[in-house]
């Protein structure tokens, strides 16, 4: 047991070092980040420009196969590469799709021509992807979706809604699934696509979140016509396509759920005042602390667990079903004691309060939506329970019924 | 970088498992439990033959030269059978005393005889302070000790105890002079206590000086190892529900396939695994003698005690009434589960020890 680097590892590391420091600027503060006064176009050409650069280094998919245009390193090596790149100001939150779950599950799935077509050229930043499941009426039952999609020559003609689907705005690809045969069971009658965002009859619409914030959107399609050769899988296997995706997305976002919010509520309750001492002095605040280092840190211990077991030839174990859970409970009490932190004063607003409170006030305000993203608690907790502890699933009165029948 | 146990002491870990089940069975348990012994015997015996009591011991002294990685697994299972066996005295507490503090004359004098399961020690190494009422510190002079001990671990098993008197480690004879002990009935009468009274007790000093830092350094291993016996407990405890839950009907099918019972399991599991982690996070800060073992050791011990708090008591409430039976095994996971989670300092003195090593850890940064 042992968290040193390898002598391989650490050529890697300072190999790293070196390429970071010629082609980025170290973080200076915690509050740093990169693109301040951006706006949200040259944002995003500076993220595709940072990720062409990270291509041609050999970064960008450290742990795929150099056939699909990956490194063919090691887990260790992609740890290594995030935690020297955490250091430096970077753009982020663009290609998590794409490289997470999108391109994984066209490299699975995809035909030559698609792979030819999309993987090389989404790494170099070129391509931006989205994946296009859940609607209105299929959140955690994805199942139920309605979008339709009806053979029309050598293509199809999709028409429908899609929701909550991260990145859609900027995205220039979606992986989507649609109903092929509503004559079938909700899960068999499906079929996955390769939607170009800027067909005729695509419109995105941002969603105005809860925080404020716009990462979101509904997508409309409306009579869109996608060539079969963008059938990705085969026709009503959709389901066993949206799986594979699933389960790369349970991993490549373990490590959001990391973290270091227990420093920044360290260096707070430094200087809030609680009773007239300084609030760090209080028994509640430092179990506060304990507490959130202790979701953080286990779930980075969980994520090492599990790159460990790959490196090994194994697969992560269950236990990465943990991870969200524990993770996003901890953004929501971590950052309500940041919060709290500043008595009344805690609720103005870090734009008029001061950039350290915007992290945590950031967090909690998201904290929501990741225990919703993804996969709710409650479906985490069935995933367990099924998978892991082999408990009956629930009582499903429409899983044989054909689709038609469970509309209206 | 490998954050696992290898394979050769996954082996190990399945011996002392298959052993332990065979031999630490609930009847056996049982036996201490209704009083009619203070410990197992045979679970003890069986553990001393397959060389598990010295695993971390020098082979020069009669151990098996290995470390505490392999000591970790085996407090694991020794959870997981509720082992009524005095490891937590004789090899998480004074073994590694004698070996950290002690002269080789005195190493030599109990050591092997550890590690060949002959003699139980224990010892009062109290870093916490926490007591029921006001309680004289232990007083050392001219090699006697004076000492009021309660609620001592294994106390009347034990042939000597190590004392924290001061910051001198010493050393004493129970069956010496100025010794009286009684047993104190326990909350889990499966892992017994006892009171020592020492009045000018003889006292072997291990070091005058510098025993605090030494008995600050062995708690946190204990520490470490109790979060293994904790994770090994909470996970029987666990998967007894669960078992219950596939068996168990209720409005026409089994009471696993309801979502309150599952989710229950599942929460229960979740935090099985985020203490796992901390114990192994413990387990190699430990074995590695690292900075990090302060923080590392609260840090396992605080989510192992909260995960068979839970597992403890939410596992006897999905079994229903008849998990409120004597009969049935849940109440002996919750009383040591309420016993290993507060003989060595509750949940509350390791996470302030977690809050104050993370808050001068940030300091440290800061200055740098």
């Amino acid at each position: 047991m042992d968290f040193n680097d390898t002598p391989a590892e650490a050529a890697f590391r300072r190999q790293v070092r070196a390429w970071l420091d010629t082609h980025a600027h170290p973080r200076r503060s915690r509050e740093d980040a990169f693109g301040a006064g951006l706006d949200p176009a040259a944002y995003l050409a500076a993220a595709r420009a940072w990720q062409a650069g990270k291509a041609a280094a050999g970064y960008a998919a450290i742990t795929w196969p150099q056939a699909m245009g990956g490194r063919g390193g090691t887990p260790a090596q992609q740890a290594i590469y995030d935690e020297e790149e955490a250091r430096f100001l970077v753009p982020g939150h663009v290609f998590e799709v794409s490289l997470g779950t999108a391109l994984p599950t066209v490299a699975m799935w995809g035909t030559p021509a698609q792979k030819q077509r999309h993987i090389a050229p989404a790494l170099r930043g070129e391509q931006i992807w989205c994946q296009l499941f859940s609607e209105p009426a299929a959140g955690s039952d994805i199942g139920n979706l309605r979008m339709r999609a009806r053979r029309e020559g050598d293509g199809w003609i999709l028409s429908g809604q899609k929701v909550w689907t991260s990145g859609a705005h900027f995205a220039d690809f979606g992986v989507l699934l649609a109903r092929t045969d509503p004559d079938r069971p909700k899960t068999r009658g499906l079929t996955m696509f390769l939607l170009d965002m800027r067909a005729p009859g695509v419109e995105v619409r941002p969603i105005r979140q809860a925080s404020d914030e716009a990462h979101f959107n509904e997508v409309f399609l409306t009579d869109v016509w996608i060539p079969d050769s963008d059938r990705l899988g085969p026709e009503g296997e959709g389901w066993k396509v949206m799986l594979g995706t699933l389960m790369q997305e349970r991993f490549s976002l373990g490590r959001n759920f990391a973290g270091d919010l227990h420093a920044e509520l360290i260096g707070l309750a430094r200087t809030a005042q609680w009773g007239g001492r300084p609030a760090i002095e209080d028994a509640r605040v430092r179990a506060g602390i304990a507490h959130t280092w202790l979701s953080q840190f286990g779930v980075e211990l969980i994520v090492r667990r599990g790159a460990s077991a790959i490196s090994r030839g194994q697969s992560p174990g269950p236990e990465m079903a943990a991870i969200k859970l524990v993770g996003a409970r901890a953004f929501q009490t971590g950052g309500a004691l940041a919060i709290e932190l500043g008595g009344a004063e805690g609720l103005i607003a870090a734009a008029d309060l001061g950039p350290r409170w915007a992290h945590p006030q950031r967090l909690w305000l998201a904290a929501p939506g990741a225990r919703i993203a993804g996969g709710t608690d409650e479906i985490q907790k069935n995933t367990i329970a099924e998978r892991v502890l082999g408990l009956p699933g629930e009582i499903r009165t429409d899983r044989d019924v054909p689709f038609r029948q469970l509309e209206g | 970088m490998h954050f696992d146990f290898s394979e050769d002491q996954r082996r190990l870990q399945d011996e002392l498992r298959r052993m332990l089940g065979a031999i630490s069975t609930p009847a056996e348990v049982r036996r201490v439990l209704e009083g009619t012994a203070c410990h197992s015997a045979a679970s003890w015996r069986a553990l001393a033959d397959i060389g598990a009591l010295g695993l971390a011991l020098p082979e020069a002294l009669g151990g098996a030269g290995m470390g505490r990685l392999e000591l970790c697994l085996l407090a694991e299972e020794a959870g997981r059978a509720l082992a009524a066996v005095p490891l937590l005295g004789t090899t998480y507490l004074a073994a590694e005393l004698l070996l950290h503090a002690a002269s080789p004359a005195l190493q030599a004098q109990y050591l092997p005889r550890i590690a060949a399961g002959t003699a139980i020690l224990t010892a009062a190494i109290d870093q916490h302070g926490q007591h029921a009422g006001p309680t004289p510190a232990p007083l050392l002079a001219a090699h006697t000790l004076t000492a009021q001990l309660d609620a001592v671990a294994d106390g009347m098993l034990a042939e000597a105890i190590i004392v924290l008197a001061g910051d001198a480690l010493v050393l004493v004879d129970l069956a010496g002079p100025g010794v009286q002990r009684c047993p104190r009935a326990s909350l889990d009468p499966t892992r017994p206590l006892a009171q020592i009274a020492c009045t000018a007790a003889p006292a072997q000093v291990l070091c005058p000086a510098g025993g605090r830092a030494i008995a600050a350094r062995i708690s946190d291993g204990a520490a470490v190892l109790l979060a293994f016996e904790q994770v090994g407990g909470a996970e029987k405890a666990l998967y007894a529900a669960r078992d219950h839950a596939l068996e168990r009907r209720a409005f026409g099918r089994v009471i696993g396939g309801f979502q309150a019972v599952r989710h229950k399991l599942a929460d229960i599991y979740i935090a099985v695994e985020l203490a796992r982690a901390h114990a192994y996070y413990g387990a190699w800060a430990l074995a590695t003698n690292a900075p990090e073992l302060p923080r590392a050791a609260a840090a396992a011990r605080v989510a192992a005690t909260d995960a068979y708090t839970l597992a403890a008591e939410e596992s006897l409430h999905l079994h229903g009434g008849i998990g409120f039976t004597w009969e049935m095994d849940c109440h002996l996971h919750l009383r040591r589960a309420r016993w290993l989670g507060q003989i060595l300092g509750t949940r509350h003195y390791w996470e302030e020890r977690l809050a104050a090593a993370l808050i001068a850890e940030a300091g440290q940064e800061e200055a740098a």
